[in-house]
């Protein structure tokens, strides 16, 4: 696809500003230079942060945009998106109820084609009314036709926010997409970012247009007319070949992005941390990846070949990929931070999708589901240690003894 | 850039049509479309956008309009039209509006005044959507109209009583039976007047009545040619779920103005004006007894003497006690001056 907007500067004079922001701070910044056109605001923790940061930009002259405080989660998904329609690059978000609450906006937007961006700053949902992590508010999304992926650091929302930008403007994908934050460990934690000159944005992210799409006076068409039985499932059909196509897109942006920016992941779908060698592989999403990483290194220490696979992508789910990522695995342990009450052996959503992906393959190593961490509980050293020697135990029996086990509960 | 700054506000020169024979023969709501024989609300459909002309972006929230009218392969609507959420009408204008703006204060597309309607049934904006509705008359600084036509049920999902139905209308959630005979024993809400005193800003809100067409569409034309948000509350006679021969429509519309039950009137820049029969009424004209509205139709069919005079002493009521007949509910303070006529 075209992408030069702009002819790209000389390198010398260009360079990359360093800032100590948090992971919401850091989608702001994206979302000013991507220069967005309308965006709105609902009061929820965790991800009301990036609505902050957002009203001071806009306050302070750095972005110019329609800010629009709405009544209520429903209607901050609606207005957005029907300024999508008339061609707004636009953005809104929510977290844990707020999310469900918007949920019927939510559901129409892809079959609407509108490729706005969202935030969920995952939290549980009440009630009880709690406000810590959990992954299930974004994955109530999972089988509407949205992408969705989730982030780790600051860095990654920034880079994430521009890369999302481009896969769902581009127009053979033309779906929302959903970049889910940790709620806390990254809403609110800042981590060293560096943030490109807006030259370069341009030139990675093209200026959104919606062609024959474009609700407009001069091109009178009619968007979403009622269509009786018989034009559905052609309709999901074309969702599903544009969500099919995503595959080929996210890759083609993520090298793009290389390119221009120097730096970023050669795998868009998943961080591998030492699994080159690894017998069991630890698989979770988000900012689990620190006490993960932390704890396999003191195993390491001691002989024990663990390693860990950070999904970014949730959908479209990278099951290739994946497979041939597990292919030397004696045993997998997936990290569920959500749960799926009354699913097969009681797992999570993540561990039923990467037993599912795994149907096909060859080599189907044992797969254990640890459901962990849920509403914002400390996932511990103690907990990655535990879950470990289950799956050696697993790897040795050949066989899990448990679908799923849930750690760190009271008794 | 120096266009799109003088756009700012701006909104279409709309001149009143001065008489039936100026009114343009364009029509932007074409046929293609499949209500029932009689239907008001889309003869207000038809109307509202030969009113607003070829520069109009339409939103439609679910309900009769969408379903009965929108159907894939034999769209009537000439102008650019979508479907929004049965709550999302003012959402849908606040968006369209804010995404226009937005586009043309930034130079990203040519700077000119575009319409932008929405409409939502009774069930759609009077019940669910209120909220959105409000939220969108305290936006200012967008330009839109939200066009209410209220055929006093959900019709489209089978005539279910809605916040808007009349006392006692039999509706298939509230059928007369034999121990109940009136189950909807709710009064109508105040959906124009607690619009229009409940936003201030919001400088234009209006009652018509498709009956009176070209009166209806020179409100649609003012409402589009005010800055801001506006809001409209149109009053569309359904053969089906009123039960009554759809030859009838038109008749029971001025009916429902010359019985008083529904008063036409508009509010600008927070003045009220009475018009048509309404301002007659107002200024002395006696009002026709609301049994000769009621009785035309099946759905009071189960009415006694009693329900009909409770009915009058309402409408009584809502013309004698308030403190401005048929929009402000409040009481009369006993001994004030009332404050119009
Ligand atoms: C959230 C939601 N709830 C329920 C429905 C089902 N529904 C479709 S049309 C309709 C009736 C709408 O009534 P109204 O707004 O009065 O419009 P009318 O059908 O009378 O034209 C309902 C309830 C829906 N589409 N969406
Ligand atoms: S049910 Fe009423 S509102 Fe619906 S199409 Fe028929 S007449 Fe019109």
């Amino acid at each position: 696809m075209a992408v030069a907007t702009r002819p790209a500067p000389a390198a010398a004079v260009l360079e990359e500003k360093e800032m100590l922001i948090s992971g919401s701070e850091a989608v702001a910044e994206a979302l000013t230079l991507a220069d967005i056109d309308v965006v709105t605001a609902y009061p929820i923790r965790p991800y009301d942060t990036v609505m902050q940061a957002i009203a001071k930009k806009i306050a302070n002259g750095k972005l110019v945009a329609e800010y629009i405080v709405a009544e209520g989660e429903h209607s901050q998904f609606e207005i957005v998106k029907h300024a999508s329609t008339v061609g707004a690059r636009v953005f809104c978000g929510s977290s844990g109820v707020g999310w469900m609450y918007a949920m019927e906006a939510i559901t129409v937007t892809p079959a609407l084609r509108v490729p706005m961006i969202a935030l969920v700053g995952n939290r549980a949902l009440d009630d009880p009314g709690a406000f810590g992590v959990e992954h299930n508010d974004a994955l109530s999304v999972r089988d509407l036709g949205w992408l969705l992926c989730w982030i780790d650091t600051s860095q990654e929302a920034f880079d994430t926010t521009l890369i999302a930008y481009r896969v769902a403007e581009d127009r053979r994908i033309f779906l929302p997409i959903a970049i889910s934050a940790d709620g806390a460990f990254l809403t609110h934690s800042q981590s060293l970012t560096r943030v490109p000159p807006k030259e370069w944005v341009d030139t990675f992210l093209p200026p959104y247009r919606r062609g024959d799409l474009l609700l407009h006076p001069d091109n009178p068409i009619t968007v979403a007319p009622q269509v009786n039985e018989d034009w559905v499932i052609e309709i999901r059909r074309q969702n599903n070949a544009a969500t099919e196509r995503a595959y080929t897109v996210i890759e083609e942006a993520y090298a793009d992005f290389r390119r221009i920016f120097g730096r970023g992941p050669e795998n868009p779908w998943f961080e591998e941390y030492m699994t080159e060698d690894a017998e069991i592989i630890l698989m979770g999403m988000g900012t689990l990846s620190l006490p993960v990483k932390v704890a396999i290194r003191k195993m390491r220490e001691d002989g024990k070949k663990v390693g860990l696979i950070r999904l970014r992508w949730f959908r479209p789910f990278p099951h290739e990929q994946l497979t041939r990522a597990l292919r030397r695995a004696k045993a997998i342990g997936v990290i569920d931070r959500d749960y799926s009450f009354g699913s097969p052996f009681g797992s999570g959503v993540v561990a039923t999708e990467v037993r599912a992906a795994l149907y096909n393959a060859e080599h189907r190593p044992p797969l254990i589901g640890f459901i962990c961490g849920l509403g914002g509980r400390e996932v511990t050293l103690e907990d990655v240690y535990k879950l470990t020697d289950i799956c050696y135990a697993a790897a040795k029996a050949g066989r899990a003894e448990r679908g799923t086990y849930w750690l760190g509960v009271r008794e | 850039m120096a266009e799109a700054t003088i756009f700012a506000n701006q909104t279409q020169t709309l001149e009143p049509f001065k008489g039936v024979k100026k009114v343009t023969i364009e029509e932007y709501f074409s046929s293609g479309h499949r209500t029932c024989q009689g239907c008001e609300s889309a003869l207000v459909m038809k109307l509202m956008v030969k009113a607003a002309g070829p520069r109009t972006i339409v939103l439609g929230s679910t309900g009769c309009m969408y379903v009965a009218n929108t159907t894939y392969y034999s769209t009537p609507w000439v102008v650019p039209w979508m479907h929004t959420q049965l709550g999302s009408s003012g959402s849908a204008a606040l968006g369209t509006a804010a995404g226009l703006k937005a586009l043309m204060k930034k130079g990203k597309m040519k700077a000119e005044p575009i319409n932008v309607i929405a409409f939502c049934g009774d069930g759609g904006g009077a019940d669910m959507g209120l909220g959105a509705i409000s939220a969108t008359l305290t936006h200012k600084e967008y330009n839109s109209l939200i066009l209410l036509y209220d055929n006093e049920s959900y019709a489209n999902t089978d005539i279910q009583l809605s916040g808007l139905t009349p006392y006692g209308a039999h509706t298939t959630f509230s059928p007369p039976g034999t121990v109940k005979r009136i189950i909807h024993t709710r009064w109508k809400k105040n959906v124009a007047g607690m619009l229009a005193a409940g936003h201030p800003e919001c400088r234009y809100v209006a009652t018509v009545c498709a009956s009176y067409a070209v009166e209806m569409m020179n409100r649609v034309r003012k409402a589009l040619t005010i800055p801001g948000p506006t809001f409209i509350h149109s009053l569309d006679p359904c053969p089906k779920g009123w039960d009554y021969d759809p030859m009838l429509s038109h008749e029971l519309g001025e009916l429902a103005i010359e019985t008083g039950i529904f008063p036409l009137y508009e509010v600008e820049d927070g003045v009220v004006k009475y018009y048509g029969k309404t301002k007659a009424i107002v200024d002395g004209r006696k009002r026709k007894p609301v049994r000769e509205y009621l009785l035309k139709q099946g759905r009071f069919a189960h009415f006694t003497e009693e329900d009909l005079a409770y009915f009058q002493a309402k409408v009584d009521e809502m013309w004698e006690k308030w403190e401005m007949p048929g929009v402000v509910a409040f009481r009369k303070q006993p001994g004030a001056v009332p404050s119009v006529n």
